[in-house]
């Protein structure tokens, strides 16, 4: 417990002061993106790993955060802070909206629809040429206006450069972590883990299924929300274009991949999302179709072998290399003490 | 004390359930009959999982059935199924924890009550154990722990030694005959093991086909003629 905390605070300490000393610009954007994605990861997690409800309209709810956020700045004069709790609280209730049918539905008609609702926002953000400028809640700057007179959405007065801002960022994040982390320890988890273990054994054991889902679908829409919000600060003046409803899908297998069971995996999946994509654009001139072959043999890969993903795996793979280095070790001075004992 | 009604459950063409009237007196009862007798749908009507055709069934003088369904592990409702359902990702601590959490128990009680409850069925593992990587009698045992824990009324288990071989099956017996002692709940206890209950059971309930066929003091009911042939079959069948 104690170490676990010890390796929080060490690594949040590098993310905040030493990830801004050694990265370029480029970088922390990217590291940005990566704080901001490993939340949405982490809404899908709490959804999948912990109850069993598989949701593929992540990535639309985030777009519902990012559009709340940009609108509500352009709209008010707000505290930014404010502005994450607003849209936060709206996601959340269109989360719940959601969530809806996952009272009925399970397993491939569940991720069904919500792929669905994924692809309905898409169109809705298109045609209504998405974050469309403006002034007021629902004003437009008219058709092509986006490219110079749509203004950049703002943000905290005191984080307006990208440091300060992915500074920001990560702590809201780890806030945000943190209070997913606070539920899956307590009542909360432990009734999404008998669900998910099975409905009829939890429904005996007093847990009210019904409450308990929408439960997960809120904290899960409103972590995402707040990302949402973020993630309009920081692209400034975010496109219909930049959120595919396939996002969604490549956003759960990179939660697979980064281990599903565990807090950490939304991490690693946050880095898969944006930080791999980067690397292989801009660092090496890769072509970006790749990634959706490198995330596929992933996400065999956690299916086959390693069903909790990198977070889980990683930590056995290193204690397996690390005996293997130490018996090897072992075995050498031993050989040696044999061959010495021999030589006289 | 639970007493059931012209119990009747129908699903389309079958009739698993075909007007029961039959009375829990109080300690460990048990229910007993072949497969496909209708004792599981049984359990099932109690948990609220399936909704009778008709009947009424009453618990302690309270009407069960109005009860919603969650409700009634707050009530005191507790029970097991055939295949263990233990929760592989929580700890032996918060699986019984959970339970306690949703009984209505006093939250300051919590830590001492499940620790007892873990006691009680002499589990002999430390509490933060994972119940995933436990063999199949702990898992049986930590289920045990979880059917005792906040303030039980009754307690329904559904082929509890399922599996398990004689040694554990005389341990998981003891435990089960201590439970209304120790927590004045009724015990139902469902199993094909006539010896765990002949063991545990002082009355017993023989259903087949959905037909009550015989109750009353378990040697009795054992010995009686249409208990053996429901169990054995006729000279005639055959």
């Amino acid at each position: 417990m104690i170490i676990r905390g010890v390796v929080i605070v060490g690594l949040l300490a590098v993310a905040l002061f030493g990830v801004p000393h050694i990265a370029g610009a480029d970088w922390i954007t990217t590291s940005t993106s990566i704080a901001i994605y490993a939340v949405a990861a982490l809404g899908f997690g709490i959804l999948y790993g912990r109850v069993g409800m598989i949701s593929l309209g992540q990535i639309a709810l985030l777009t519902i955060g990012c559009w709340i956020g940009a609108r509500l700045a352009y709209a008010t004069s707000l505290p930014f802070p404010v502005l994450l709790l607003a849209a936060g609280g709206i996601t959340c209730a269109i989360g719940v909206l959601v969530g809806l049918p996952a009272l009925r539905l399970s397993g491939l008609y569940l991720a069904l629809i919500t792929l669905m609702f994924a692809g309905a926002t898409t169109i809705v953000l298109s045609v209504h040429d998405f974050p469309s400028g403006g002034g007021g809640f629902w004003g437009s700057s008219g058709a092509g206006a986006l490219t110079t007179s749509t203004p950049s959405v703002r943000r905290p007065s005191w984080a307006v450069a990208d440091v300060a801002f992915y500074r920001y960022t990560v702590i809201v994040c780890a806030i945000l972590f943190l209070l997913a982390l606070v539920h899956v320890a307590g009542k909360p988890g432990r009734a999404w883990a008998s669900i998910r273990e099975s409905e009829p054994a939890a429904l005996a054991g007093g847990v009210n299924i019904t409450l308990y889902k929408l439960w997960a679908f809120a904290l899960a829409s409103f972590v995402t929300g707040v990302a949402g919000c973020l993630l309009a600060a920081q692209v400034g003046v975010p496109r219909a274009i930049t959120f595919q409803t396939q996002d969604s899908l490549t956003l759960a297998a990179t939660a697979l991949i980064g281990g599903i069971y565990s807090l950490w995996g939304a991490i690693v999946a946050g880095m898969f999302q944006q930080g791999v994509p980067f690397l292989f654009q801009a660092q090496w001139g890769i072509n970006p179709n790749f990634i959706l072959i490198i995330f596929g043999a992933g996400l065999l890969q956690v299916l086959l072998t390693a069903p909790g993903g990198l977070a889980d795996q990683l930590p056995k793979d290193l204690t397996r290399l690390g005996r293997l280095a130490l018996n090897l070790v072992v075995s050498r001075v031993r050989e040696q003490a044999a061959a010495e004992k021999k030589a006289p | 004390m639970i007493e059931v009604q012209s119990l009747t459950v129908r699903f389309a063409g079958v009739t698993p359930l075909d007007d029961v009237s039959v009375a829990f007196p109080g300690g460990t009862c048990g229910l007993i009959g072949p497969n496909g007798a209708g004792k599981t749908t049984f359990f099932n009507v109690l948990s609220g999982f399936v909704r009778p055709a008709k009947g009424a069934i009453r618990a302690y003088g309270e009407d069960l059935l109005a009860m919603a369904d969650f409700r009634r592990a707050r009530w005191g409702l507790r029970r097991t199924f055939q295949t263990e359902q233990a929760i592989e990702k929580l700890s032996v601590f918060d699986n019984v924890a959970m339970i306690h959490e949703h009984s209505g128990a006093k939250r300051s009680t919590r830590r001492a009550d499940v620790l007892d409850a873990i006691e009680f069925v002499g589990l002999d593992i430390s509490p933060k154990a994972k119940v995933g990587g436990l063999g199949a009698s702990d898992r049986r045992l930590v289920e045990l722990a979880r059917v005792v824990v906040g303030n039980p009324r009754v307690v329904l288990l559904d082929e509890p030694a399922a599996g398990l071989p004689q040694t554990e099956t005389e341990q998981m017996g003891s435990v089960i005959q201590r439970i209304p002692q120790q927590f004045g709940a009724l015990v139902i206890l469902v199993d094909h093991d006539m010896g765990l209950v002949s063991k545990c059971c002082e009355t017993t309930a023989v259903l087949d086909f959905g037909k009550l066929i015989a109750s009353g003091p378990t040697a009795e009911v054992l010995r009686n003629e249409h208990v053996m042939r429901a169990y054995l079959g006729t000279e005639e069948e055959l």
